[in-house]
């Protein structure tokens, strides 16, 4: 006989999880007694939110399906931020939450609450198990649809006697999960690629718009061979930065809001746009009547639904990006030169680079580069939300796809910290940095206490300029600097991180900078970094919310 | 912009109904009717909407629907040859005195049926495209309609063909 409880710890392991993240409570008690003694690992969070985020950042970082746990009510609630995080970036995620015993269902009992309905529209899809006879497979349901097609979060809800009563239960012997109404398309169709390569050859100005579907379907090679193969410029999303090294002769960096005047201005003159994993999010495309004005678009995606969401399509693809890819470099038959066009576009980088005052002020964007060039392109850097972000993905130079975790579509405050524990348990061997604001690190910062009872080695580098930094920024922009609500108090990071048991050091100058990032890298657990930075710096260059992308202000040093 | 007739069929499970109506009103789209009920294949259900929009909007409801786990297949109906009825119960003031004659007269030029007979009312029974029932609905106004109840409309392609079967 096998409780419920038995059945999801066994289930779990068969699927090959290793590490949840979770937080106990009243109805999970059995799930927690079944842990005690089990040899899959549990990572105690200080709050369910960081739950959610750690198996999200663990999800990202290894390309496996992420577990977090939580208990009924108030504990599945903290877990919503963190799903509808991963929803919006297509994370595998497992979430599973205790649900008050079935006959109580309804009744606004004791820590009840709707959990299933609560996160219908930031799920892939949801259970509520009834009967401890459906556990087994709708687990495996669940790793199934979070794991494949555009991938997400799937949450299991357990009443408490779901998983208290013991049954005889056999696992199936890995029969493959059917479902009627789930059948991704995995293939693009022949027809349609020969109709993109056709495209593709009459082009004179083609660009490649790459997103994080690249990056979540391991296609970084294939798109690399494809743009080496083809000659074609490449941009990519904040969520498609790693696909592609920075430093790729091809490659000109991130587009859209914070992107480089390079990246906008080739989309705008573009003839032809393939968008590979990519869904033309506002961020990217700003004024969309004049996103990519002159260019036909091919769109491939494994979700029909992003095709012609938002801008019209000339030749769409359905399928796996990585799949697709392939295909469309076994058929490529002609190929052209577009050595004007790449021309113009090495004229544009050269004349208008990512750039900020290195004049000896302990800047942010220096706290970035100088990290980038310590690391040489390894490690895993994760972020926070605002300018933290913006200046990681502007001035740190990544290499290689899943090196870089971040909040794109939800952008979520907080994140960083719980992710980049998770990222630890995917790869133990990379040093990973959490690049925060000082805005965004308080939001989990009872973290430190998990890192520091796990001797987890996660690098904090702390932003720190009193402000909530990118709001800031649009206050003072549009809002006659006003500043409303964000200024924060000085806080004296390194004694927070001392009282937790972790080590800290602030710095205050440029000079110290490196010293101190190389402390942080040589130090074998957890480090605080409180960089002081220049208070008012923006972000720059930037399209104003409602412009056209190619017309972007600030960011010229002379 | 028009309304469009959507067939819709899904596991016939716990909350599939709230997944659907959920995706509509998130996505800001109107469901003008809705009806719901078992089909010919065992442990599905046919869910037929109606709702209005433009052709790229109709395109992301059903692409968005379609993401769905629970829901198995979504056609657009609106440009086939079809069949549709609504059902409709209505409740007219109908004085024995005065009006309960007109009132049977009208239920008789409509095919409707008398199901229920009360001291000052009768209640109607009709079938029929939504533009009848509307057009029935107009002419009793007149007496006072006490209370109104539809079924939402439900669809079925003419001839051998069925939804499954079509595009």
């Amino acid at each position: 006989m096998k409780t419920g409880a038995r059945i999801l710890v066994e289930g779990l392991q068969r699927e090959g999880v290793e590490t949840i993240f979770g937080y106990p409570g009243g109805v999970v008690l059995p799930i927690y007694d079944e842990l005690y003694d089990s040899s899959l690992r549990h990572i105690l969070v200080r709050h369910e939110q960081a739950a959610a985020h750690a198996a999200d950042g663990f999800a990202r970082a290894s390309g496996r399906v992420g577990v977090c746990l939580a208990t009924s009510g108030p504990g599945a609630c903290n877990l919503v931020t963190g799903i509808a995080t991963a929803y919006m970036d297509s994370v595998p995620m497992v979430a599973l939450t205790g649900q008050v015993p079935t006959s109580l269902l309804g009744n606004d009992a004791f820590q009840e609450s709707d959990i299933t309905g609560i996160t219908l529209p930031i799920t892939k899809h949801n259970y509520l198990v009834k009967r401890t006879e459906d556990l087994g497979h709708v687990l495996r349901e669940a790793f199934y649809i979070a794991g494949t097609g555009r991938k997400g979060p799937v949450l299991i809800d357990l009443p408490k006697d779901v998983s208290n009563k013991p049954i005889e239960y056999e696992f199936p012997e890995s029969e493959p999960v059917m479902l009627r109404g789930y059948q991704p398309t995995i293939r693009g169709h022949a027809k349609q690629i020969d109709k993109a390569l056709e495209l593709i050859f009459e082009a004179e100005r083609p660009l490649v718009y790459a997103g994080g579907g690249v990056i979540s379907s391991d296609a970084s090679e294939e798109l690399i061979s494809f743009v080496d193969t083809m000659g074609i410029p490449i941009t990519t999303t904040l969520m498609g930065l790693g696909a592609v090294p920075c430093d790729h002769p091809l490659n000109l960096g991130m587009l859209g809001m914070h992107g480089t005047r390079s990246a906008n201005f080739a989309v705008t003159e573009s003839d032809l746009l393939i968008a590979i994993g990519a869904r033309f999010d506002d961020r990217v495309t700003g004024k969309l009547d004049t996103f990519a004005p002159q260019a036909k678009i091919i769109h491939i995606d494994i979700d029909p639904a992003e095709i012609g969401k938002n801008k019209k399509v000339d030749v769409p693809i359905v399928g796996d990006t990585k799949s697709v890819l392939q295909d469309m470099l076994v058929k490529v038959r002609r190929k052209k030169e577009y050595d004007r066009w790449q021309a113009r576009i090495r004229g544009w980088k050269e004349k208008h680079p990512l750039t900020y005052r290195r004049d000896g002020v302990l800047r942010p964007q220096l706290v970035v580069e100088k990290l980038s060039e310590l690391l040489k392109g390894e490690g895993i850097i994760v972020s926070e939300v605002g300018q933290n972000q913006m200046w990681t993905a502007q001035y740190f130079c990544f290499r290689k796809p899943r090196t870089w975790i971040t909040s794109g579509g939800l952008g979520t405050m907080g994140y960083g910290f719980p992710a980049a524990m998770g990222a630890h348990f995917a790869r133990p061997d990379q040093v990973i940095f959490d690049i925060a604001g000082d805005g965004s690190f308080q939001m989990n910062i009872q973290e430190l206490s998990t890192v520091a009872t796990n001797n987890i080695p996660v690098k904090v580098a702390i932003l720190n300029n009193r402000f909530l930094g990118m709001v800031r920024q649009w206050q003072e922009l549009f809002h006659d600097r006003r500043y409303s609500f964000t200024e924060l108090p000085p806080v004296d990071f390194v004694k927070v991180a001392n009282a937790y048991g972790v080590e800290g050091m602030r710095v205050e100058s440029a000079d110290d900078v490196v010293p101190a990032l190389t402390a942080a890298i040589d130090t074998d657990g957890p480090f605080i970094l409180d960089f002081r930075v220049e208070r008012e710096e923006n972000v720059f260059p930037m399209v104003p919310a409602g412009a056209a992308i190619n017309e972007m202000i600030g960011g010229n040093v002379e | 912009m028009k309304a469009h007739t959507l067939s819709v069929l899904v596991e016939n499970k716990a909350g599939v109904l709230s997944r659907v109506t959920g995706l509509f009103s998130r996505r800001g789209f109107n469901i003008e009717s809705l009806a719901v009920g078992v089909c010919e294949e065992p442990g599905m259900s046919r869910i037929t909407i109606v709702c209005i929009g433009d052709d790229a909007q109709i395109e992301q409801v059903m692409k968005q629907l379609n993401k769905l786990i629970d829901v198995i297949k979504v056609s657009d109906i609106t440009e086939n040859e079809r069949v549709e009825r609504e059902l409709a119960l209505i409740k007219v003031s109908a004085d024995p005195g005065t009006s309960r004659a007109e009132v049977m007269q009208v239920a008789t030029i409509f095919r409707a049926q008398i199901i229920d007979v009360g001291s000052k009312t009768v209640t109607l029974s009709v079938t029929g495209d939504a533009e009848k029932i509307d057009a029935l609905e107009k002419l009793l106004r007149q007496y006072g309609v006490k209370e109104l109840v539809r079924t939402g409309k439900i669809a079925m392609l003419r001839g051998t063909k069925t939804v499954k079967s079509a595009k």
